[in-house]
């Protein structure tokens, strides 16, 4: 201790730098920077369609100031609607299936072969973006929101049960077991030993689901999958800057809402 | 705790009291009544015929795009290249823009409560809230088609997710570390480099690590509404139909999404 003190007497204080081994930070540095040079030397802007751009930019802020409600108001209206229609559907399919896959998924109470399929579910659907499964589903089923409410409901399955696993495997085994000590069956040991220690998580997990959910399905429409998409991607080709922004206006707005109700509940259930 | 008496004059457990379980039955019945009007909605804008033949449809799709065209991976390089840098020049720029709306954002850093912070808070949520293929569109609408689109609509729609978190972060922060440096004569600037920023790097690298992760998978399918990328290549396999193609195409999108979340993962795991 007094050897390593003395020789750090006498010398100046310096940060210690958040990468300890020199090397090592060189190299990342080093590398980084050649991968900004390539990176950027690699993508071409055409600055003066961007400069064209500036005064379409500027309407588009502006026309924040005047949102347009009204001349769409049946086509914002019926968007809207299936948008939010699509988030009920989706949420409450989706967290109902995603409850049994994520007990599967919980190694400390499902036998190895459900616990690999359940978990190859998950993996499988957090691996595959919502729109691309979209664009499959609406091959498949056809336009409308049936396949925006197949894709939500998958896409909130891979989510949930993945978080609704973890939060199972880190669960307190001591009630459990107290639950099981009673002769409980097996439903009843999930009801009473497992479902009251991950009941607020999962309330908040799910509230945080319908949230997301709302924020994709307002863009399915763009490939066809239902919802205020397709009037907003019709409203930025046809430069009808001011209906643009009241639709992102009601959606930040229905957003907002959704975190305020969101943080509500979760504090009352935690 | 609810204890009800039965006939017998036998007093019994019950998880919940009688008004309890009331309130319980209605909002069930409410929920339940929700989801049947949505589910009818749903099912009156579907044309049911489509999706009683769609197994016949799907198993055709996949007969189509099987096998992948495995040369056609030549061709996907410069895309993927495309899609790195949108996604990693995108998440820069987020940064650069997220570390000062965080400041301004934290109850304990911002300079004014009252006119700062709430507008930050609106930066926050308004690019939060809406998804990076919106800002594509509209970016394309603004300035052309393009990567440049692609890595600004990522920088935008991460500004607030960063931003949240860091300001969390620094809202978290040990106080006696900032006083101690304050004590010393530290300006605020001092204040912020020694007493805050060491506090919140962890966080802060975690952060950039994590959007990282998201914004490859957000870039992928970014050129779907023209932003550059591979969803260029893919939207085109599917306009013409070419099912090997676009098989061949998820494939390496997926890949991609399995890579970076590894790569992000082991970064996450060495700093934390």
């Amino acid at each position: 201790m007094t050897t390593a003190l003395n020789t750090k007497i006498g010398q100046p204080w310096r940060k210690p730098s958040f990468i300890k081994r020199a090397w090592l930070r060189w190299a990342l540095g080093v590398s980084g920077v050649l991968y900004l040079i390539a990176a950027i030397s690699s993508i071409e802007v055409n600055w003066s369609r961007v400069y064209e751009g500036l005064d379409r930019g500027a309407a588009f802020i502006m026309s924040f100031t005047r949102p347009d409600f009204v001349s769409r108001a049946s086509d914002i209206w019926d968007g809207m609607l299936e948008s939010l229609i699509m988030t009920v559907a989706a949420s409450v399919v989706g967290i109902l299936i995603s409850i049994p896959i994520g007990l599967g998924a919980a190694r400390n109470i499902a036998p190895l072969p459900v616990y690999l399929v359940c978990r190859s579910i998950v993996a499988l659907s957090r691996a595959l973006q919502e729109i691309i499964v979209a664009i499959l589903l609406v091959a498949i089923f056809g336009f409308g929101p049936l396949a925006g409410f197949l894709t939500l409901s998958f896409a909130t399955i891979g989510f949930l049960s993945k978080l609704l696993a973890e939060d199972i495997e880190s669960m307190d085994r001591v009630q459990a077991e107290a639950i099981r000590a009673t002769g409980a069956g097996w439903m009843q040991w999930i009801n009473y030993g497992v479902q009251p220690q991950v009941m607020p998580r999962l309330i908040g997990l799910s509230m945080y689901r319908v949230d997301i959910n709302f924020r994709e399905s307002a863009i399915l429409g763009l490939v066809g999958a239902g919802g205020i998409g397709a009037t907003l991607n019709t409203a930025f080709d046809r430069y009808e800057f001011d209906t643009a922004a009241a639709i992102l206006m009601i959606i930040i707005g229905i957003v907002m809402m959704l975190e305020y109700l969101s943080g509500v509940i979760r504090a009352r259930v935690q | 705790m609810p204890i009800e008496q039965n006939a017998d004059g036998l007093k019994v457990w019950q998880k919940r009291n009688r008004r309890e379980q009331f309130t319980h039955w209605a909002s069930w019945f409410i929920g339940v009544a929700v989801f049947v009007v949505c589910w009818q909605q749903i099912s009156e804008s579907t044309t049911w015929f489509f999706v009683w033949d769609a197994p016949r449809i799907a198993g055709d799709i996949l007969t189509r795009a099987t096998p992948p065209k495995w040369e056609y991976i030549t061709q996907l390089g410069e895309p993927i290249w495309d899609t790195l840098n949108i996604a990693t020049l995108g998440t820069l720029l987020a940064l650069f823009l997220a570390v000062p709306t965080a400041f301004l954002a934290a109850r304990n850093t911002t300079p004014s409560k009252t006119f700062i912070r709430p507008l930050a808070l609106l930066i926050i949520v308004s690019t939060r809230s809406i998804n990076s293929l919106i800002w594509a569109l509209l970016l394309i609408a603004i300035i052309g088609p393009g990567v440049f689109a692609g890595i600004l609509a990522i920088a935008i729609r991460s500004i607030g997710f960063c931003a949240k978190l860091l300001y969390e972060a620094i809202e978290e922060i040990d106080h006696k570390q900032v006083e101690a440096i304050t004590a010393t004569g530290a300006s605020r600037w001092q204040v912020m480099a020694y007493g805050i920023v060491p506090q919140i790097m962890p966080a802060f690298a975690g952060v950039a690590v994590f959007r990282w992760d998201i914004n490859i998978r957000e870039s992928t399918v970014l050129g779907l509404v023209g932003a550059g990328g591979i969803g260029l290549q893919l939207s085109s396999s599917l306009n013409v139909l070419a099912w090997p193609q676009v098989s061949l195409i998820l494939i390496v999108i997926l890949f991609a999404v399995v890579l970076s979340e590894w790569v992000s993962a082991k970064v996450r795991g060495a700093i934390i």
